[in-house]
């Protein structure tokens, strides 16, 4: 019983969520072709469709999707491996807690897009100034999470695992690891997403290529529909992968 | 007494915390020494802060005590020794992610039993302790009384001479403890185990005792030792017995005015917390 109604719930909030999109869509649909809204500022939907399925056609997104997967994977590579290693690190000794906490959380506070000029400045208009700004904005998130995920095991746990004659390794592999997993992955999963954001979002600012860099190209030419197409794509890939992260977290959370 | 009888020898064994002067130097245990027999179980009753969960943790290896030293079978004591020292915790020393059997199994990983052996084992020790149809469940899936009963079964897996309990029932209501008290006084009384089990429980102290050492306040020291001449297991009846009223008498007059001690002396420092004594 209380599962069903569990469902029925689930499915009710599920129904108004697609109601509410399929609205927008109308009252744009609408808004378009009888309302007299200017094209160039909102071009109508059918229109994005047709160049949508044009694009996803045509394969012209390739080489932009390539140059800022590249530079996504690459970044979050990075600050994965910097901020899980760096963190444990600053996890083990008390006096590197108190040193590096408060000063990653303090990094992480500021806006760190602003140094966008610089990094462009260092690393030039190609894809490293994006792997490099990326990793940084999302090193923070992720060297913390894993801080406070190392630093808060429960003491009891250690002290028996210890006393049990648990070695470092095993200690780490059956105690440590598995109580900061969870902690870990929620910070991967902000990683993760403001890594993506902060790509895009500096593609449109200062590149030669790039999903964001092509959509502010479109935008510039004036070419509405095309743009509001490439918006879409971009927007359902994204989509995509977090669920697949999302998917992944609550996977390693239950087997954590 | 021949040395062969000890299982631990404490020799003068004291424990402070912090530096003399400090706000948080905290002398816990004045010079202790005593002599734990192979095959007893003794209990250390006191007041809270008396420094009896120190003595545990000292003669388990987690801890270096400031002055003093402790021998176990006969060589000195340097850190945890896990082949012969296993410890029960007061609670939530199970690892919530690992099921009741992996639990046991991972003590064993540990200690470094063969792989080959840790099916059988963890089988054996969770039938002891009745949990063989909870093997699979988690340790937030059981009650307070049947997570100790994991941890006992961890502990007996390691298969180690001396076991040290720190208040394992300590969390418990006053009735699954007496259930768990007269399992235990059962199921050691089929081993061979030297037992040192950490109490504020008096009754649990007299029930399950060989001897019980009693505490006095901070800085602990033992006051005296009171012997509890009856076999084990343990019956049921024993609670209700002349003997056992007698010895819990006893035992409450020794510590009535260690507790008042203890009481009257935690009790302004709290008020004035973080104010020089």
């Amino acid at each position: 019983m209380a599962r069903r109604s569990e469902r029925t719930r689930q499915l009710a909030s599920r129904t108004v969520q697609i109601a509410f999109l399929l609205a927008v869509l109308l009252l744009w649909y609408l808004a378009t072709t009888f309302w007299g809204v200017n094209r160039l500022l909102l071009p109508n939907p059918v229109e994005v469709w047709e160049q949508l399925m044009e694009v996803l056609r045509s394969g012209n997104y390739l080489p932009d999707l390539r140059v800022t997967a590249t530079e996504f994977v690459v970044a979050f590579l990075l600050s994965t491996t910097t901020g899980t290693v760096v963190g444990f690190f600053a996890s083990r000794s008390r006096f590197w807690t108190r040193v590096f906490e408060p000063l990653f959380a303090g990094i992480f506070s500021i806006p760190i897009i602003l140094f966008l000029p610089l990094y462009v400045l260092f690393f030039g208009l190609g894809l490293e100034s994006k792997i490099a700004l990326g990793a940084t904005i999302s090193f923070f998130p992720i060297v913390l999470a894993t801080i406070a995920g190392f630093s808060n095991v429960d003491r009891t746990l250690i002290t028996a695992a210890r006393s049990m004659g648990a070695s470092d390794w095993l200690l780490f592999r059956y105690v440590l690891l598995p109580a900061a997993l969870p902690v870990i992955l929620g910070g991967l999963r902000i990683g993760f997403t403001i890594c993506l954001l902060s790509i895009l979002g500096s593609e449109t600012i200062a590149s030669l290529a790039g999903l964001g860099h092509h959509i502010v190209e479109l935008a510039e030419n004036m070419e509405m529909s095309r743009m509001f197409a490439y918006i879409a794509f971009v927007v359902v890939m994204v989509a995509l992968l977090n669920a697949v992260v999302s998917h992944l977290e609550a996977r390693g959370r239950r087997r954590g | 007494m021949t040395a062969g009888d000890v299982a631990v020898r404490i020799k003068g064994v004291g424990h402070q915390f912090g530096e003399a002067g400090e706000t948080q130097y905290v002398r816990a245990l004045a010079d202790t020494s005593l002599d734990i027999l192979r095959g007893e179980l003794l209990c250390l009753i006191g007041p809270s802060g008396c420094g009896k969960s120190t003595l545990l943790n000292v003669v388990g290896g987690l801890m270096e005590p400031s002055s003093g030293s402790v021998e176990v079978s006969g060589h000195p004591l340097r850190g945890p020794r896990p082949s012969e020292i296993a410890f029960v915790f007061q609670e939530n020393a199970l690892f919530p992610w690992n099921t009741v059997e992996e639990n046991v199994r991972l003590g064993m990983l540990f200690q470094g039993v063969p792989k080959s052996e840790h099916e059988p084992r963890a089988r054996k020790s969770l039938e002891a302790v009745g949990l063989a149809d909870f093997a699979k469940h988690y340790p937030g899936q059981l009650s307070g009384g049947m997570r100790q009963r994991a941890a006992l079964a961890r502990a007996l897996a390691l298969q180690t001479g001396i076991l040290l309990m720190d208040e394992p029932f300590g969390a418990l209501d006053e009735q699954t403890r007496m259930i768990l008290g007269e399992d235990l006084s059962v199921l050691l009384s089929r081993t061979e185990k030297t037992i040192v089990f950490v109490t504020h429980s008096l009754g649990e102290a007299v029930f399950l005792a060989d001897r019980v050492a009693v505490f006095s306040a901070r800085p602990g020291s033992i006051k005296k030792i009171i012997k509890v001449d009856e076999p084990h297991p343990r019956n049921p009846s024993f609670v209700t017995s002349e003997k056992f009223t007698e010895l819990r008498n006893e035992l409450y007059a020794l510590l009535h005015d260690e507790i008042r001690k203890a009481v009257s002396e935690t009790a302004p420092t709290r008020n004035g917390a973080g104010g020089a004594a």
